[in-house]
């Protein structure tokens, strides 16, 4: 995967993923703040998420947009702060991003399924 | 405001130094008279590049205390620290030799960005007829006055960062073509300015828009070319 | 080696913009890792959530949370900014939009460090 072409779509994927997570970051912000009044507990997280199809779908479709925007991004530093071919650049990404999509929606089925 | 100005003025190539000299402070004293003066009475190997004096050529670019400006009409008395002024050549940009850097490369890369307009009509053919009005009119019309000074060129860091990277000014050109409704190579041109050679490498630094001496906003342009080429390559059009 | 525009050349709102989103995206990047292995401690079970949550119960966890929320407000306004240049119609770098993602950083900022002592 290389060309002008590939590069097009990386750079339409990633607003596109960002459009997303404006959304996400957004409700993400205020679910946060509501959350740590009085301190974190287990109890209090897994009441909000277990079971619920909302939880799963909101957070699963959060993490996916995550791993696709953030990798993109990484690889575009590690091009232009570190000097990596675009290659390599994107191998390196494309590994955090399954990274991330795999951690994360393990996360995701911790706290919704298991 | 003080007898003289303190300027160092960079000598020599990519590995030259600055040098200072002592000019007599004027009241009304543009950069470029500064250079000029130096050469006539200080040091006539002193080598930098003018034509017009008024703007409109855009061959007498250079770093003035660090920031790319057109040096015949940047007044001292808007740039000087004190009485200190530092004058270098464009950034990004080969060096001749002291103020004068080669433009081959930038002028190369508008080339590279499809450039060239490319007509279907003949000289027996009618005159087009444009609506002055119309959105794509509009938009060519806001990138068309662009001198090629390479101010902005040398103010980008995604060049210095990207050895590909067409610059914005090429881009401002290929987005003023791409809206010329009597240029032919629309599609050519969208390929040639796609990727991290061309548009999708800028990061909205802003320091074409925030720098250029006519006004021009070359980001406005390159978010043009991204929405154009980004849905042409996702539709597999390009 | 040609000159490189140092840093006379990027002081400017929108370079310092670039700067926060691309710093803020980049934290927010390694973090992901952290975070999300974090939350996976629920598939052990509750008290193993618990552990790691009493665990990070500190002032040093606390002050990085709270820098996390900061740069994410930041990050997320910032791009807004970004997305509305991009795709939006042309007007100008926005820099007025660089004014409200400092502000929104500084409201999400207090409200959180509001929501973590109360």
């Amino acid at each position: 995967m290389s060309g002008p072409v590939t590069e097009a779509k990386l750079w339409y994927w990633q607003r596109v993923s960002a459009m997303a997570l404006a959304l996400f970051v957004l409700v993400h912000l205020a679910t946060m703040a509501w959350a740590v009044r009085g301190g974190l507990s287990a109890a209090e997280i897994l009441g909000r998420t277990r079971g619920s199809w909302v939880a799963g779908a909101f957070y699963g479709v959060f993490v996916m947009a995550a791993a696709v925007h953030a990798s993109i991004g990484l690889a575009t530093i590690a091009q232009e702060w570190l000097g990596l071919r675009a290659g390599p650049a994107r191998a390196l990404a494309a590994a955090f991003a399954l990274a991330l999509a795999v951690l994360g929606l393990r996360a995701v089925y911790a706290l919704v399924a298991a | 405001m003080s007898e003289e100005l303190v300027v160092k003025v960079w000598r020599g190539r990519e590995d030259g130094a600055f040098v200072a000299y002592r000019v007599p402070r004027r009241e009304n004293q543009t950069v470029l008279d500064v250079v000029t003066w130096i050469q006539r009475h200080l040091d006539p190997s002193l080598a930098y590049r003018y034509a017009c004096r008024v703007g409109m050529c855009g061959s007498c670019a250079m770093t003035v205390n660090g920031v790319a400006r057109w040096t015949c009409r940047t007044h001292v008395s808007r740039v000087a620290k004190g009485e200190a002024l530092e004058i270098a050549p464009l950034a990004n940009l080969p060096i001749v030799r002291d103020l004068a850097t080669d433009m081959r490369d930038f002028f190369d890369r508008w080339a590279r960005a499809r450039g060239q307009f490319t007509g279907a009509a003949t000289r027996h053919d009618d005159f087009a007829r444009v609506d002055p009005a119309s959105p794509a009119r509009v938009a060519a019309d806001a990138g068309i006055e662009c001198i090629g000074c390479g101010v902005c060129h040398a103010s980008c860091d995604v060049v210095a960062w990207r050895p590909a990277f067409v610059g914005p000014a090429a881009l401002n050109r290929a987005w003023t073509l791409v809206n010329d409704e009597r240029d032919t190579a629309g599609r050519e041109r969208l390929r040639a300015v796609a990727g991290d050679a061309g548009c999708h490498a800028c990061h909205t630094q802003g320091a074409c828009t925030e720098r250029c001496p006519k006004g021009i906003a070359p980001t406005a342009g390159i978010a043009g070319l991204k929405r154009l080429v980004a849905r042409a390559a996702v539709r597999g059009e390009l | 080696m040609t000159r490189r525009p140092d840093f006379r050349s990027r002081a400017h709102p929108a370079w310092w913009a670039f700067l926060v989103h691309r710093l803020s995206g980049l934290a927010l990047a390694l973090f992901l890792p952290l975070h999300f292995w974090a939350l996976g401690q629920a598939l052990h079970g509750a008290a193993a959530l618990d552990a790691f949550l009493r665990f990070a119960d500190q002032p040093l966890f606390k002050f990085g949370e709270w820098g996390l929320v900061l740069l994410l407000a930041l990050h997320a306004a910032g791009g807004v900014r970004l997305l509305l240049i991009e795709f939006g119609a042309w007007s100008g770098l926005r820099k007025n939009l660089i004014a409200v993602t400092a502000g929104f950083g500084v409201v999400a900022g207090l409200g959180f460090a509001l929501a973590l002592f109360s």
